[in-house]
Order: structure tokens, then sequence, then C-alpha cells
């Protein structure tokens, strides 16, 4: 390779490392499928679901593994009858 | 109706997933809307390379055993509108992975999608038989060196006995991606020549990508390298190979023979 080319691009292997221990911080903690982030994701959508009929359209999940912080985001459009249907559902 | 692709190679490591995501991007990069499928269960690893890991929700097993919806477990690329990713599960095992499952979850892509790539597993077990079994075009990724193309004709034969095309009594559409081609060691004769395996193969090239550095950059940063570098003659060769899929005819470089290093660094000034 050149060495123009060496110059000219930062390494990437710094970047591998980084994002080899967020992953596998996760994943060693996630044995057995107890990660923090997908038992809250599991809890909150089953509390969801009490009180209305989950429409997988209507529910949005998303998540980011970070090494200091995760996020998870829920995103519920609750229709103004949703409760009324899921009684009638039941 | 989208069209369903099998990267696969029975051998492991000669670059299948490197492909997929490589492939995935350019076709997305075109315009395309695509799908990237990872079928690798317990070895997921099409995540890392799309730069997704730490954001999958739900996969492919979560999907068939129906504690998901196929739309939430869907990553979106980050970079690219248009492309997309279907994890494999990393904790459960392949057992999970049921026929009439994946045919369901293929069928729903297939009208969502321009393109379904199947990152298939090494092997000839379930987890590959099943990646290849729904798909129309079978890419069959192969290292010019002496048991990966062995592997490959195993593979071959799978392609035409084993698939629902196969037993439809048609015919599969197959092409042969040689890669990490070591221009270098095709130059002291060392390494299998690419008519060579493709006189013992006969299938259509669609194209050969050369052994390159830019190949571990991408991984490094966790992009295909079409994305990550997008003039490096790996991405150069991916993106004519995406070209070849959409039915254009452009002649195949073998890498090292037209360009050498002067041609490559004077290419790249003037761009
Ligand atoms: N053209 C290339 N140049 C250099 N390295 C490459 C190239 N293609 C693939 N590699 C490297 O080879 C290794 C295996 O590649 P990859 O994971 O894509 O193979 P695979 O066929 O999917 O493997 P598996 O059978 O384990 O799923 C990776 O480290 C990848 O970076
Ligand atoms: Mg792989």
């Amino acid at each position: 390779m050149s060495i123009f080319r060496f110059f000219s691009k930062p390494t990437s292997a710094p970047a591998a490392r980084e994002r080899l221990q967020v992953l596998l911080a996760h994943e060693r903690a996630s044995a057995g499928d107890s990660e923090l982030v997908t038992v809250l994701r599991d809890e909150i959508l089953a509390v969801i679901a009490k009180h209305m009929q989950i429409d997988s359209d209507k529910v949005n999940v998303t998540m980011e593994r970070g090494l200091q912080m995760s996020t998870l985001a829920v995103d519920v459009e609750i229709p103004f009858d949703a409760v009324k249907k899921k009684k009638k559902a039941a | 109706m989208g069209k369903v692709i099998v990267v696969t190679s029975g051998k492991g490591g000669v670059g299948k997933t490197t492909s997929t995501a490589a492939l995935g991007a350019a076709l997305a990069q075109g315009g395309a809307k695509v799908v990237v499928v990872d079928f690798d269960v317990g070895l997921r690893n099409l995540d890392l390379v799309m730069g997704a890991e730490r954001r999958v929700v739900y996969d492919l097993v979560n999907v068939i055993q129906g504690d998901a919806k196929l739309t939430q477990a869907l990553i979106r690329d980050k970079r690219l509108q248009t492309l997309y990713l279907l994890p494999a599960s990393q904790t459960r095992d392949k057992d999970n992975l049921t026929p009439e499952g994946v045919e369901k979850v293929i069928t729903a892509l297939r009208k969502n999608f321009d393109w379904v790539i199947c990152d298939s597993p090494a092997g000839i077990e379930r987890g590959a038989t099943l990646a290849m079994r729904h798909a129309d075009i079978a890419i069959v990724v192969t290292n010019p060196e002496v048991s990966s193309v062995r592997d490959s004709d195993r593979i071959i034969g799978l392609l035409d006995s084993k698939t629902v095309k196969a037993e439809r009594g048609e015919q599969m559409e197959k092409h042969l991606l040689l890669t990490r081609y070591d221009p270098a060691r095709a130059e002291r004769g060392d390494m299998l020549k690419v008519d060579d395996v493709l006189e013992i193969l006969s299938i259509p090239l669609l194209g050969i990508i050369p052994e390159s550095m830019d190949v571990l950059r991408a991984s490094n940063v966790g992009a295909p390298v079409t994305l990550s570098d997008d003039r490096s003659a790996p991405a150069l060769a991916y993106f004519d190979a995406a070209r070849r899929l959409n039915g254009e005819t452009i002649p195949v470089t073998v890498p090292g023979e037209k360009r050498g290093f002067f041609g490559k660094f004077f290419g790249r000034k003037a761009a």
C-alpha cells in the first residue's frame, strides 16, 4: 500500500477495539437472555399489552448499546379507542 | 416482487459475509431497496460487518417464533435509507430455524424489497440448506485454492437438488464470485488461475474481488467496503458485480493485470 494512504487515513484498529468492548460487554452480560435492556424491553411491552392490543406497526422499539450507557426507546401510538378495543378483544 | 439471493460457499471464512454486506450496500447505493439476512444462527457476524451490532432489537428466530413482527426486527442502516438488516440470533441454536418459518419470512421480505440477500453459514448442514432454499439466484463465493473450489462444487450440487427451484425442475441461476484474489501470488503462479476455477466449476463469473487491507479496515469500522472506501479496489469490484446482478454486461478485469501500483495511484489522484 502507498505511504500516502497511510498518512491520509486514520487507523481503524482503535474503532474495532472500541466496538468489540461494547459488544462483548453486552454479550457476556446477556448469557441467558438477562441483558437489562432486553428485559426492560419485554416487560415494558408486556405492560403496554395489558392496556391495549399491540399492533406492531404502532409500536416501534429501538435500542442502542453503549459501554457506559444504553438507550431503549419504545414509541407507542395510542389510538383514542385503544382501551375499548382491548376490552372487546378480551 | 423482489429477487432472493443466497451467498454461499461450503467452506468457511472465504468472504460470504463481507460480500453480502458489500453487494447489499452497492445495490442500495444504486437506489434499490435491499435487505441482508443473517442465517448464521449462533455465530452472527453480519451485524458487526454492517456496523449495526449495538442496535439489534430482535432477530430472525424471534420473528420465526412469533415473539416479534418482521418490521420490528428489521434494522435500517444509518447511512443508506434503503438498506436493512435482519440479524441472526446469537443465543439460540440452528434448530430454531424451521423450514416453514423461513419460508414465511422470505415470502414477506420478497414482497417488500427489491433484493433479499441471504448470508449463509459455512458447511452443508441445516443453516446452509435453509439459507439457499428459497433463492432465485446463488452467489457461490470461492477463493482460488483447492479446498474452497472443492467445497463450492459440493454446494453447487446442493443448489441443483435441495432448493425449491430445483425441486420444481427449474434452473437455479448461479454465479461465481472469486474473492481474496491475490495478484502477487497469481504473478508467482502459486494460485489457481481464474480460467481454471471457471472451467472446473463451469458457472458464470460475477466478479473477482482482490485481497485487500481495505476489507479489513471496513470491518474494523463497521461499514460495508463499498461505503467505507468507495474508491478502493475491492469496492470497485463489488460495484461492478452489483451492476452485473442488475443485468449489465461489463468485462471482468483480473486484479493486478491491467493497472499496477502507479496506475492505481494516479487514478486516485486524478479523481
Ligand atoms: N477481499 C478480501 N481481502 C482481505 N480480507 C478479506 C477479503 N474478504 C474477506 N476477508 C477477510 O476474511 C475473513 C472472513 O471473511 P468473511 O467473514 O466475510 O467470510 P465468511 O465466508 O462469511 O466466513 P464464515 O464461513 O465464517 O461465515 C474476514 O476477516 C474478512 O475480513
Ligand atoms: Mg459469514
